[in-house]
């Protein structure tokens, strides 16, 4: 369903700084993957996503989606297939408007036209989905988005980009600037929705635990590249130990540091 | 004075509403207004001296502003320079285009040429005084243009760009190429105010090239005084104390040339005003924000 062929990503070529984040990465996400991502500071899963998203187009390489080869499409044209949620709660929503604005918005992707899309029904329609978050928003339509806390500005931007009904969902340590009963809350969301409406999911996350227990495929990344991909039941019977001791079979480099960042 | 007062109020209001559009909604610091007010001022009495239909060289001033809009626009994304210079290449670029479009010269009076106004005015002449009449007639174009800009960001594509300003990243997110709403605001703002170029220059029975000169700040000064007026978050009532806003600063700029002599003013010194009234502004407004910032960490504690 989305397909990435020997991406190489570098940045400042030519320079000092050059950096080589991406290094021939190869990756199939099949439809209906929910898929976790790990991997330490720099390993190029940030990269990973904006390649995906289109917001750096790679060195080399190419980006399929369903639709066919996108490498060259520009971000707000390959926007339409995407959700991405990222870690700050400030960036999927405008914070100066009400929540029903917000959610006229972004309920359709594309450009809009002059018409009038608020009405009584839509409201209603976005006070039932609302309801699902339990955070008593469904009673807040016309408040301004900037008065949420960061754990409702969250889920509503995940609620908000599920509605969307997007081909892949890509969540970049989405819940890593909630506090733990947010980021709790939020990720017992964001699982529902996923099931709910059989998404595509990626989910970048620092917590080893987390991505063993969600999802069904597990990626690890380092220098750019998937150094393990499980699925099925080899996922199921994974746990953070297991996990470490397989990176240092493949690495066999000093893992401490790395599992300090990771744990 | 009351109804000059009022009357410049409304007219420079137009102006102030694009200004608004562009730094306030779109948060785009455009300086081309200083170039297409006198443009529409320009177009609107060049048109009218050639004798055509004033509706006619009225949407010929707002066509005219759009486009210039859209050329700051498109210097922006294309060479991807920032908004500010690119307003400002624009409204350099104008000065020349304004000097041709008053042909070849930097001043046109319009004095005995019948305009939307004087046209008003001899038509009402008979029911009502002629300042009153004109008074309704700013009145009744200002009240038009509000409601028209008021459904305007009511619908889907208003919401979109009111989005635009504040969060960028969304809009893309939604599969919208912000390039194009950038095109539309900017068209949208400078015709607004290539409109109240038209209407000042019928009001003063005079376009000229340096009409515009520092309006952008006037503009600016105009939609602080209105923030200060009322405190609201709904776009009736933003477009509405962006035109109270505009009177409140003709009735400051009055009040400095008539009573300003008393301590020793000219009316020279009116822009140095105008400066200062923004800068009391943003100190004011950096004060307040100050205050509710303490006031939320003591109620958080």
């Amino acid at each position: 369903m989305i397909e990435l062929k020997d991406i190489d990503m570098t940045f400042g070529i030519g320079t000092p700084d050059e950096n080589h984040v991406l290094n021939g990465l190869s990756l199939k996400v099949n439809r209906g993957d929910f898929i976790t991502i790990i991997g330490s500071n720099g390993a190029g899963k940030s990269t990973l996503f904006n390649v995906i998203s289109g917001k750096y187009s790679p060195t080399s390489g190419r980006v399929i989606f369903q639709e066919g080869d996108v490498t060259s499409q520009p971000e707000y044209r390959r926007a339409r297939y995407i959700g991405r949620i990222f870690q700050d709660p400030l960036l999927g929503t405008a914070g100066n408007m009400s929540l029903e604005d917000n959610m006229v918005i972004t309920q359709k992707k594309g450009f809009k036209g002059l018409k009038i899309s608020l009405n009584h029904q839509l409201r209603e329609k976005f006070r039932k989905e609302l309801v699902q978050l339990d955070m008593n928003l469904e009673n807040r339509l016309s408040d301004n988005v900037g008065t949420l806390s960061g754990g409702q500005r969250q889920a509503l931007t995940l609620l908000m980009t599920v509605l969307s009904q997007p081909e892949i969902l890509l969540l970049d340590e989405h819940t890593a600037a909630l506090d733990p009963k947010n980021a709790a809350k939020v990720l017992e969301l964001t699982c529902r929705f996923i099931e709910k409406y059989s998404l595509t999911a990626m989910m970048v996350t620092h917590n080893m635990q987390q991505a063993i227990d969600y999802g069904n495929r597990l990626l690890m990344l380092d220098n750019g590249q998937v150094i393990f991909d499980v699925s099925g039941e080899e996922k199921k019977n994974l746990t953070v130990d297991l996990l470490v001791k397989k990176f240092h079979e493949i690495r066999k480099s000093d893992f401490l540091s790395d599992e300090a960042l990771l744990s | 004075m009351i109804e000059g007062i009022l009357v410049e109020g409304l007219i420079y209001g137009i102006m102030a509403l694009g200004v608004f559009i562009t730094f306030r909604i779109l948060d785009f610091p455009d300086l081309s207004v200083d170039g297409t007010f006198p443009l529409g001022a320009a177009v609107m009495a060049s048109t009218l001296t050639a004798g055509w239909n004033p509706l006619l060289c009225l949407l010929l001033a707002f066509a005219a502003g759009a486009a210039a809009g859209m050329l700051t626009a498109l210097i922006h994304n294309t060479l991807k320079v920032p908004g500010l210079l690119a307003g400002i290449l624009t409204m350099t670029m104008l000065w020349s285009i304004n000097i041709r479009v008053l042909g070849g010269r930097a001043n046109l009076p319009l004095m005995r040429v019948e305009t939307m106004l004087t046209r008003f005015q001899h038509g009402l002449g008979a029911a009502l005084s002629q300042p009153a009449a004109l008074l309704l007639f700013c009145f009744a174009v200002v009240l038009v243009i509000k409601l028209a800009m008021d459904f305007f960001f009511h619908t889907d594509l208003g919401l979109t760009l009111g989005a635009l300003g504040f969060n960028e990243q969304m809009i893309i997110a939604q599969g919208i190429d912000p390039r194009a709403l950038k095109y539309i605001a900017l068209a949208l703002a400078n015709g607004l105010v290539a409109v109240s170029g038209a209407f000042a220059a019928q009001y003063q029975g005079f376009a000229d090239v340096n009409l515009g000169q520092g309006i952008i700040v006037s503009g600016l000064a105009m939609v602080m005084l209105g923030e200060f007026i009322l405190r609201s978050n709904r776009i009736g009532w933003l477009t509405s104390r962006v035109i109270l806003g505009s009177i409140a600063y003709r009735a400051i700029m009055y009040a400095g040339r008539y009573y300003g002599y008393y301590i020793n003013l000219t009316p020279n010194d009116l822009k140095l005003i105008t400066g200062i009234l923004i800068i009391a502004a943003l100190a004011v407004t950096k004060l307040q924000d100050k205050k509710g910032a303490a006031k939320k960490g003591k109620a958080k504690k």
